[in-house]
Parts: C-alpha cells; sequence; structure tokens
C-alpha cells in the first residue's frame, strides 16, 4: 500500500529564519511509526545543530508518537477521514513541534500521576507524563486541541 | 519493525523486539505472548537490545502481559534496555514493576 504521508518543506532565504515542516497523518495508529519516522528524519537533516543525536532519538522521537497518538485517540476519536496536524519549526537553537487534531480539547491539568505508587501499576494515563519529561516546555491552547512543544538545543 | 518468539531449552519464552514497541504495534507483541502463554510457556524474557523507542503504549503493554503472566503463575523480564529506554522505565517508575536485567542472557540464568 502506498503511505499517504509527505513531509512539507518551506525554506526561508537567509541562515536565521525557521525552517518549517508539516505533515498530515489521517488519525490511524498504524501510521505513527512511519510519521514519526520520516519527520525525525526531516528534522535531522533541515539543521543538524539544533538537537544533539540522543534528543533526536529520544526525547523528540518518543514525544512526538505520544503527541500525535493522544491527538489521533482523544482528539480525532480514531476516525481515518480526520487528519492530525504536525507542524515543527526547525530553527538554530531549538525546535517547536505543534500538533493540532479536530477534538473538542481537554483539561491537561486534570490527569492522575501515573508515577505515584497508587497508579505505577496501571496500563494506561503515562502518555501527557512522558511527554512533559521528554519536551523541555509543552502547552496547549485554551481549547486543548493543540499541543505545542519545545526541544532545546544543548 | 518485528516480534521474533524463540523458546530455550529449558522452555523460557524470548521476544525480540526489533525496531520499535509502540502503539501501531503492541497489539502484535501482545499477541504472540499470548500465543505462547495458550501454548504452556510460563517464563518469559522481553529482549530489547535491537529496539530504538517505546511509548507509553507500549509500556501499557508490557503491565498488562505481566500481570496476565504472573495471574498464570509465570514471570516476565525485561533485558536488553539501552540508556533511553532505561530512563523511560525510570522516569515512569516502572523499573520498580518489572524485573530488568543487562542482557537476555542474565535474565535467563536467573530462572
Amino acid at each position: 500500500m502506498t503511505s499517504p504521508l509527505r513531509v512539507g518543506v518551506r525554506r526561508p532565504p537567509g541562515p536565521e529564519p525557521d525552517i518549517e515542516l508539516w505533515l498530515h497523518v489521517p488519525s490511524r495508529l498504524d501510521l505513527v511509526g512511519e510519521a514519526v519516522d520520516l519527520l525525525t528524519a526531516q528534522t535531522a537533516r533541515e539543521r543538524e545543530s539544533a538537537l544533539s543525536a540522543r534528543q533526536l532519538r529520544f526525547h523528540f522521537r518518543t514525544a512526538l508518537a505520544e503527541a500525535l497518538a493522544n491527538a489521533m485517540t482523544y482528539g480525532n476519536h480514531l476516525d481515518p477521514e480526520k487528519d492530525v496536524e504536525v507542524r515543527i519549526h526547525v530553527g538554530i537553537h531549538q525546535v517547536r513541534v505543534e500538533v493540532i487534531d479536530d477534538g473538542d480539547g481537554f483539561d491537561p491539568d486534570g490527569l492522575p500521576d501515573p508515577s505515584a505508587p497508587e497508579n505505577v501499576g496501571r496500563e494506561q494515563g503515562r502518555g501527557l507524563f512522558v511527554i512533559r519529561h521528554l519536551a523541555d516546555e509543552v502547552t496547549f491552547n485554551a481549547k486543548g486541541n493543540r499541543l505545542c512543544l519545545v526541544f532545546r538545543g544543548q | 519493525m518485528a516480534f521474533s518468539v524463540t523458546t530455550d531449552k529449558s522452555g523460557v519464552v524470548v521476544v525480540a523486539v526489533d525496531g520499535q514497541l509502540i502503539v501501531g504495534n503492541r497489539q502484535d507483541l501482545k499477541q504472540k505472548v499470548l500465543d505462547a502463554l495458550e501454548k504452556g510457556g510460563r517464563k518469559f524474557v522481553i529482549d530489547f537490545t535491537r529496539t530504538g523507542y517505546i511509548d507509553s503504549s507500549g509500556l501499557g503493554v508490557l503491565v498488562s502481559l505481566s500481570k496476565k503472566i504472573r495471574e498464570l503463575g509465570g514471570d516476565l523480564r525485561l533485558a536488553g534496555l539501552n540508556e533511553d529506554l532505561q530512563t523511560l522505565f525510570e522516569l515512569t517508575k516502572l523499573d520498580t514493576l518489572f524485573s530488568i536485567t543487562r542482557t537476555p542472557e542474565e535474565a535467563l540464568a536467573a530462572f
């Protein structure tokens, strides 16, 4: 089956402006791995110096997989007709990732701590916790359907 | 990206995760382990030596399998976590839930 995924790239002239990448991913969990691989490879290719190899391989890749799966599952209710939009701004010192779904949003502060002793044996509920530990900055828009992650170069 | 299942001479089932264990393929791993349980396997090692990354869905499936195996009187061990994966287990405190060894050989020897 041909992949529906194509990464868009905009490289404004000059050395300073952020390079912009974007990808629309149908809400199918089987596409998360491929989408993450494509975006990680393209981010590394565009501006090698922004993040370390470990930040890209671990922090960026894992947090992006979590964010995509959450947006597909809770935002778009796994409706394959609905896309999750990913926008990545690759700067010289940092990479900013926006993950946007079609959902009604949620309260990101109302989730239990999955690492608390009473929750550690639960099967679900670690996604946002993992994202918050791996990204340097995590913000939502007021509605809660646009997640913004910032990874700062070390 | 694949899971290979082997059984050593003492009956320990070793499942190697090649690539990633994430939301898109975790059910494959779950099914492979459940099939081995069905066939009577009770001692399991999941070998992450060749694993790039795991997401929270992958962690969730390991928690689920660990419970299932324990309910049946068996044991699940994890082996071969690289530095990134070790960090992930530590920050989620799952390193307190699982028995983790450096290599699959050590996990086998500990049974």
